[in-house]
């Protein structure tokens, strides 16, 4: 009986650590913190292991979980992604992605949406930076585009009036656009940014747009530290390819969003260098590189890590370990500034292996 | 004779286009599309090739009527000083001639308009320069007239 007692207070006093030790040994073992890892599909595998190592060189306190998300049918015949992938995703909050092939089968649902529906990934974020090195047409952009990616005018509702007539419902809600304005703002402020632009057409669109400037506006008035700005999208689409350099934070719906974000990595040389989060409910928040499988390339040792690599120095910043972040992202633009070692789409001959070995030679270094 | 027309079409979504537009406009030719993306694309492709103050318009009606515009401001702060520069005006006008049949005359007035700016002697001051509307206008008469 005492022993009982005795047993009782004890799992009591110690709690989280004896009852859930997966949980323990994350979180409180060196500060060490656990990643989803979902390497993906045609090049994904490489690049992620590209990730790993230059992680490693860095002696970054991250500790990966591999999980595939390829949709299963669940009980009741939905797609869902599997119980292990979200359990896992669902402990550790943060997930890093590599690109996902949507498989043809009949039905199948688009893996993004269905990763997006899963852990509510309502802000898309993208910061361009122009990449010393790698020249394009435009020179010292430093921007972010936040993109609600929830609603809009992808929320697929449509309809047929009449035959030859069809409707498509823009869907823009308080809640929505309050939030997405407050991630903008939180954003600007953790990142030492100075000015949020809300990109609107609310001169057209006065309800819709109108919501959603309104809770912009009202947003803004939290933060006086950063200014706040309105702009026309098709404004901003001018003014952009003239002189990107007067914009930083772009915050707008889903539509202006998808157009504006792509926009912008053509800016800095395309998908191959332009990281991308998406950051959901619940805490939650996935990295990932937007590009594409490259099948003709995979598993032969060609890919450009860059993209899955900035897209985990992003992770870091989210996570507060700006110094790791610093050091890769410095190690990363230094080798492509030098252009000795590049791959073949930064121009260069280099295999993927030799890219990533020079960055974490340069990691290295840096820590000397 | 009947004259053979070759077209390619394309479908593409608007941010793989101004994607690509961004980083190689050459690949690009007609583009048509629903409202806002024309919108959108369009002020983007003025910005390409130097904003509003170079960009001819035109808008097509209902029962053969056309109206051609420049698609600028009204430029307040500097109306009625002799500074505004015509081109996205003139170039509008060249739209409309073409549309008229009247290419003869749209060739040469564009012929003159570009010829002007290319030289660089007489541009307005949004173009570099620092001649009067008048003067500008005055160097495309001149051109037109030594083309005619």
């Amino acid at each position: 009986m005492a022993g009982n007692a005795w047993r009782s207070l004890l799992t009591q006093a110690v709690g989280v650590a004896v009852r859930k030790p997966a949980l323990a040994s994350a979180s409180f073992s060196r500060g060490v913190k656990t990643v989803t890892m979902i390497p993906g599909d045609g090049i994904g595998p490489e690049i992620s292991a590209a990730v790993m190592k230059i992680f490693e060189a860095a002696k970054a306190p991250i500790t990966w979980e591999e999980r595939n998300v390829t949709a299963i049918k669940g009980p009741g015949g939905r797609w869902m992604i599997p119980p292990d992938a979200k359990e896992s995703m669902d402990r550790s909050k943060i997930g890093l992605k590599g690109p996902l092939k949507t498989p043809i089968a009949a039905g199948h649902p688009s893996m993004n949406l269905l990763l997006r529906k899963t852990f509510d990934l309502y802000a898309n974020v993208r910061p361009c930076v122009s990449i010393e090195g790698y020249k394009t047409p435009y020179t010292d952009v430093n921007l972010v585009t936040i993109r609600e990616n929830t609603e809009g005018e992808y929320s697929g509702i449509e309809h047929m009036i009449v035959d030859g007539v069809v409707q498509s419902i823009k869907l823009i809600t308080e809640n929505a656009s309050r939030r997405i304005a407050e991630y903008a703002f939180e954003y600007a402020r953790n990142n030492k940014r100075t000015s949020v632009t809300a990109v609107h057409k609310a001169n057209i669109m006065r309800m819709s747009d109108g919501l959603f400037l309104r809770k912009c506006r009202e947003v803004a008035e939290n933060y006086k530290d950063i200014k706040f700005t309105e702009m026309y999208l098709d404004t901003v689409c001018l003014n952009m390819v003239q002189d990107p350099t007067q914009f930083d934070v772009l915050v707008m719906p889903n539509l202006y969003g998808d157009i504006l974000s792509d926009l912008c990595a053509g800016l800095i040389g395309g998908l191959g260098v332009t990281p991308s989060g998406n950051i959901g409910a619940n805490g939650v928040a996935i990295f990932e590189s937007v590009h594409g499988t490259a099948p003709d390339i995979a598993g032969m040792d060609l890919a450009n890590p860059t993209a899955l690599l900035l897209s985990a120095v992003m992770m870091l910043r989210h996570m507060g370990l700006h110094d790791h972040a610093d050091k890769i992202q410095t190690a990363c633009f230094d080798t492509i500034r030098d252009k000795k070692v590049l791959t073949k789409d930064l121009g260069g001959s280099a295999k993927c292996s030799e890219f990533t070995a020079e960055i974490c030679r340069r990691v290295q270094d840096l820590d000397e | 004779m009947m004259a053979l027309i070759l077209f390619r079409t394309f479908l593409t979504c608007p941010d793989a286009c101004v994607f690509q537009m961004v980083q190689d406009p050459t690949q690009f030719d007609v583009l048509v599309m629903p409202n806002l993306y024309g919108d959108i694309l369009s002020d983007l492709c003025a910005g390409l090739i130097g904003g509003l103050g170079v960009t001819p318009s035109g808008n097509i009606g209902a029962n053969g009527v056309a109206i051609f515009e420049s698609v600028h401001g009204t430029a307040p702060d500097i109306a009625g000083m002799d500074l505004a520069n015509p081109t996205a005006l003139l170039l509008s006008a060249v739209m409309m001639l073409r549309h008229m049949g009247l290419h003869d005359h749209a060739d040469k007035i564009q012929t003159a308009c570009f010829d002007t700016i290319r030289d660089k002697k007489v541009l307005t001051k949004d173009l570099g320069g620092s001649a009067k509307c008048s003067e500008f206008t005055a160097e495309i008469c001149r051109r037109v007239q030594d083309l005619g």
